[in-house]
This record gives structure tokens, C-alpha cells and sequence, in this order.
């Protein structure tokens, strides 16, 4: 027994190296930087997907409106590079030169005074990580302490989702409005409009987000992961066992919302505009379907799951632009339906058993009596969930 | 005595929609002590031990646990003030080891940064070792807790309270769904750690009852009608009129 979780997690091990050599070297030796470019958005949406195992496939925790992070971070990103976009020399056509032109268009003359730290680019890193985890943290005090969970947390974050991108609208001088802030050129002077820029910026991407991946399997190989499980079984069991079960699940959203935030960042980084359109209740909802899809139990499960969901998409919408909707929504159910695990499930049940046996095979069987040692060696063997 | 009661109830009420399911109740528990709670269906049994542990709020009364008031207390403040409280079907988590579940349940890294950065350090791993010998699952610590028979399971509850090393220890129906050979052995398990601790136990089963309780107390429409050894309860007429008659 003791001896197959080892197994089980040098399987899931595998799986990251797996993922590494997928987005790091099979991706960019394969496809041109047009490709690799659509790749790379693709995975800013798996940031996503990875906090969707954590909040939702670990914890129970649905939220619908984990596009409002992804946002946020897609935001203060498209600021500060706005901000860089709009000097006074290529805005001199401007009634006020020197401001985002849509503020020009609306007649606003002078910088909000919320855009102004985004001048820096030390500050609109920090912001990206700071502001989804506060704003996080505010909704998860008010919902956690009030016990407000399940079915009715999941319209409130949907509500947020609608909410923030009904404001971004209608503050159009503010915001940008409904066409987001576009005409983005440069980070400190480096274009990001370049072929070169384009392949630096996906390796960062890639690396940040497997970044994302170990750290999700890190935290839920910890009792905090053991916890966010048993809470989604018995919260009540939890809550007598004397934990304060609204700080787990509050510091559970928000490190959800901070990988969401940078996968926004990453995504304004490398498409070049960030807009209202991925913060509503659709896109907001189609991560869901990336993460089903995946295996809502398995972090690169998660990736792939988005990565097949959007591949897919863009296949569906270039052949049959009228049904593609359908057809993804049909794919959702179908998921649900046959493989409730999803990808990670397909392949823990057809094909680990395969990987497992030929392991087993290649070490042969040096220990293979260590019967007294078998339970310590399973309770210290905490990390085989992922 | 010198010493403050363990659990000491006074004048405690609870009302739902009008409905009082525990009425004006005084109730003391020593130190030590197994207390059998018996009585009807809905005589507020399970309610009683809700109010105590914090689930359901109180409308009147005081719950003092030796000298802190438990009505105004939060749940998981409850719990580490050394309460523990085992739920009527068995609360496990299925999805994750007998040690697993135990280990979670060790009092330590309690706060969420705390759990993040928890060890599992040898003190931890003993103690799980300590209780699984307790409850009688030493063997099947590595299995799935879903795994468990029914009985087990039940057992498997009561460890994890018992790795909290509480100083009151509530039991909702633990035998409820065991076989005869499993109810002996938890009698002789509460027998055993009912010997540094406070113990509450619900049960029907009076043969079980009378193996394990060292007073007994019945509920009726959520007061107290008899209290006393399980000799003097069992032959009041009022328990035998609304309990053990029919």
C-alpha cells in the first residue's frame, strides 16, 4: 500500500515534468510565434483553471467570477502600459496630450488620480497581486463569516462578475469603457509588439505558470490542502474539530484570485489589449468549463483541460461560426456526464495503471518487504493529492 | 470539592418558532464523570448537546464549562477551550486516510497560515499511532476512511476527538448501527477514556447504557425528569411512563 502511494506520487510528479516539457520546449519547437502567441493566451486562461482545483475541485468552493480577478490583474497591467502608451509626444494630437486617448475622447482632462501610481511599474506589480487578494479577502470576510456558501456563493460572485463589468462599461472615461484599453506598446521602453518580445514574454508566461502549478500542489499537499478536502466533505466536522472555517476558505480565494490576477497580466502582456469582455459572467463561467473539462481534482488536469477547451473553440468557430456555441456548451454536458473527472480522471483510470506498471517493472523489486516501516512511510507520504 | 464543576447548566432554554425544545434545563456534570443522557424521541437530547457545543444558540441560561460561559462563545472556540463533540451519523472525512484523518484533526496549526506551514513532526505521528491503538484501528491506518465498516467509522470519530485530548467529550448515539461484538468493545473504549475525562453520551440502547453510565439523566420535552444511578432512574415511574413503558 505504502509502497503504491510512493508510486502514485512520483506518477503525479511526472505529470509536472510532463507539462514543463509540453509548454517550455514541444510548443515553441513546433509552432511559429503567430501559434505560439495564441498558445500563450490560452494559457494565461489556465492560471485560472489551476486556481479553479484549488477553490473548486479541492474546497468546494464554486465561484463564477473568477473572471474579476483575472481581470483586475489584466487591468492594472493595461494601465501602467497605457500610461507608457500615452506620453505627451504621441499624444500631441490630443485636446489634453499626455492621458489615454479614450479619457481625451471623453473629455476628461486631467490623469484620474487612481491611475497615477500606475506610472510605476514596481507599484502596478504589486497592485497586481495586492488588489484581487484584498478584494478577495473583503468578499470572502462577508461571505465566509456569514456562512454563506455553496449555491448561493457561487450567484454572489457571479453578481460580482456582472457588477465590475457593468462599471468598467459605463465608466468609459475612466476605464475605457466597453472597448477595454487598447494600443498597448511598450514595458520601460522594451516593445511587446515584437516577434522577440512575443517568445520572451511566453517562457515567462509558461514559467510563471508552472510556477502556479507547483505551488497549488504544494499548498494542498499541506494540512491546509488535507483541510480545504475534508471541508468539502463535512464542514461541520471541521468547524468542531476547532478551526475557523471562514479563514480557510477566505485564504483559499484569495490565492485563487492572485494566480487569476497574474494570469490576466500575463494575458494584457502578451494579446496587447485588456477589455470588460473577460471579466463578465461568460468568461467567467467558461474557466469553469476548462477546469471540468481538465479534472477538477487534478492541477494539470486543469491545464491541459484548457488548453483542449480552446484549441476546440477555435476549431469550432473558424468551421461552424454559427454552432460553435452549442457545441462547446454540448461538450461541457458531455464531460459532466461520462467523465466527471475529466482528462485527469480519463487518465487515472486508463492511464496510470499503464504508466505504473511499466515503473514498476524498470525498479524491479529491491524493497518490496517492508511491512513494519509501511505505516510510518504512509503517513509521511502527505503530497499524493494533486 | 473545591474544584468548579466541569460542566455546569443552568436554567437553559431554546426555542424553535415557539416550539421549546430545551426548557428551563439544570444539568451538572463532575469531573470524571460518564453521564448517559436518555429519553423519548425529541426530548432534546441531540439539542442539548448542540447548545453546548455551540451549533444551535441558546435563548436562555447559562452553559458554564469549569469557568467560561459557553453560550457566548464561538464554535471553534469551543472546541480548543476543550470541548469535543462526536456527531449522531458518523463525520469522517471519506476521502482521506485513517491517519489523515486523525492528523488533521491533531490541535495544532489550527489558524489557515498555520496549516499551510504545519510539520508533520514525530510527536504528531506518535500521537496518531497513540489513538489509532486507542480506537482500535491501528491496522487499517493507511486505508481510506470510506473504507471503513460502519462500526469503525464510528470508532475512527471518536479518535479524532480524542486526538484533541479534550477535557469534555460528547457522544452522540455511538453504538447506533454496531454489531453486539462492536458494542462491547466501545463500552470498554468509553469505559477507558472516560477515565481522565468528562463524558456525555446519547443512547437508546439500555444494556449499553447500563455498561458504561455512572449516572444517568432523562430528558422529557426538553427537561429534566430523573437523574441518578441507572437502579434509582430505571425505576421512577415517570421514566418507565414516558419512556420505558412502551
Amino acid at each position: 500500500m505504502s509502497h503504491l502511494t510512493k508510486k502514485l506520487g512520483k506518477a503525479d510528479l511526472l505529470g509536472v515534468v510532463v507539462l514543463s516539457a509540453v509548454i517550455l520546449v514541444l510548443f515553441p519547437s513546433v509552432f511559429g510565434i503567430f501559434r505560439l502567441n495564441l498558445i500563450g493566451k490560452y494559457l494565461t486562461y489556465a492560471f485560472v483553471g489551476v486556481s479553479l482545483v484549488l477553490l473548486w475541485g479541492n474546497g468546494g468552493i464554486l465561484s463564477l467570477g473568477q473572471g474579476v480577478f483575472f481581470g483586475l490583474g489584466g487591468y492594472c497591467m493595461a494601465m501602467f502600459l497605457k500610461l507608457e502608451a500615452s506620453d505627451p509626444i504621441a499624444t500631441k494630437i490630443q485636446t489634453t496630450p499626455g492621458i489615454p486617448d479614450f479619457m481625451d475622447w471623453n473629455q476628461i482632462v486631467k490623469l484620474p488620480l487612481f491611475w497615477l501610481p500606475f506610472k510605476s511599474l514596481t507599484f502596478t506589480i504589486i497592485a497586481i497581486l495586492v488588489v484581487p487578494a484584498l478584494f478577495a479577502f473583503l468578499i470572502g470576510v462577508a461571505m465566509f463569516k456569514r456562512r454563506v456558501g455553496g449555491v448561493y456563493f457561487a450567484i454572489i460572485t457571479q453578481a460580482v462578475a456582472l457588477i465590475l463589468s457593468v462599471l468598467i462599461v459605463g465608466q468609459q472615461g475612466l476605464t475605457g469603457g466597453i472597448n477595454g484599453i487598447t494600443d498597448l506598446k511598450t514595458m520601460h521602453g522594451w516593445d511587446i509588439r515584437s516577434d522577440s518580445a512575443k517568445y520572451i514574454l511566453y517562457y515567462v508566461n509558461g514559467a510563471l505558470l508552472i510556477g502556479c502549478v507547483v505551488f497549488t500542489r504544494w499548498v494542498l499537499s499541506t494540512k491546509f490542502g488535507m483541510l480545504l478536502l475534508a471541508l468539502r466533505e463535512k464542514e461541520d466536522r471541521v468547524r468542531f474539530s476547532g478551526y475557523d472555517v471562514a479563514n480557510f476558505k477566505t485564504l483559499a480565494f484569495c490565492m485563487s484570485a492572485v494566480m487569476c490576477a497574474i494570469g490576466g497580466a500575463m494575458f494584457t502582456l502578451q494579446v496587447g489589449f485588456m477589455s470588460p469582455s473577460f471579466v463578465g459572467i461568460t468568461p467567467s463561467i467558461e474557466m469553469v468549463i476548462y477546469t471540468a473539462v481538465g479534472g477538477r481534482m487534478s492541477v494539470v488536469g486543469a491545464v491541459f483541460g484548457t488548453l483542449l477547451v480552446n484549441f476546440a473553440k477555435t476549431f469550432f468557430s473558424e468551421e461552424y461560426p454559427d454552432l460553435w456555441l452549442f457545441l462547446m456548451g454540448a461538450t461541457f454536458i458531455a464531460v459532466v456526464l461520462l467523465f466527471p473527472d475529466g482528462l485527469a480522471g480519463l487518465y487515472d483510470r486508463y492511464g496510470k495503471p499503464f504508466v505504473l506498471r511499466r515503473a514498476a517493472r524498470a525498479h524491479s523489486k529491491p524493497k518490496a518487504t517492508e511491512p513494519n516501516v509501511a505505516v510510518a512511510t504512509a503517513l509521511e507520504s502527505g503530497g499524493k493529492h494533486g | 470539592m473545591a474544584e468548579f464543576e466541569m460542566l455546569t447548566i443552568q436554567g437553559l432554554g431554546v426555542s424553535f418558532d415557539g416550539f421549546k425544545a430545551v426548557d428551563d434545563l439544570n444539568f451538572i456534570v463532575d469531573r470524571n464523570e460518564l453521564r448517559v443522557v436518555i429519553g423519548p424521541n425529541g426530548a432534546g437530547k441531540t439539542t442539548l448537546l448542540d447548545l453546548i457545543c455551540g451549533k444551535t444558540k441558546s435563548t436562555s441560561g447559562s452553559i458554564m464549562f469549569k469557568t467560561m460561559d459557553l453560550t457566548q462563545m464561538k464554535e471553534h472556540d469551543i472546541v480548543r477551550a476543550g470541548v469535543g463533540r462526536k456527531f449522531q451519523t458518523p463525520s469522517i472525512y471519506e476521502n482521506l486516510s485513517v491517519s489523515e484523518n486523525l492528523e488533521v484533526s491533531f490541535p495544532r496549526g489550527r489558524s489557515a497560515f498555520g496549516a499551510l506551514f504545519f510539520k508533520r513532526a514525530a510527536d504528531v505521528i506518535d500521537r496518531v499511532h497513540k489513538v489509532a491503538e486507542e480506537v482500535m484501528l491501528l491496522e487499517k491506518l493507511d486505508h481510506q476512511a470510506a473504507l471503513l465498516s460502519h462500526g469503525q467509522k464510528q470508532w475512527l470519530e471518536i479518535g479524532m476527538l480524542l486526538m484533541q485530548d479534550p477535557e469534555l467529550l460528547m457522544l452522540d448515539e455511538p453504538v447506533a448501527g454496531m454489531t453486539v461484538n462492536e458494542r462491547e468493545q466501545t463500552a470498554e473504549l468509553l469505559n477507558r477514556i472516560s477515565k481522565n475525562r468528562s463524558v456525555i453520551v446519547i443512547e437508546h440502547d439500555m444494556e449499553f447504557v447500563r455498561k458504561i453510565a455512572h449516572k444517568v439523566t432523562v430528558l422529557h420535552q426538553g427537561k429534566v425528569i430523573a437523574e441518578g444511578s441507572m437502579d434509582k432512574v430505571t425505576a421512577d415511574p415517570r421514566v418507565i411512563e414516558v419512556y420505558l413503558g412502551h
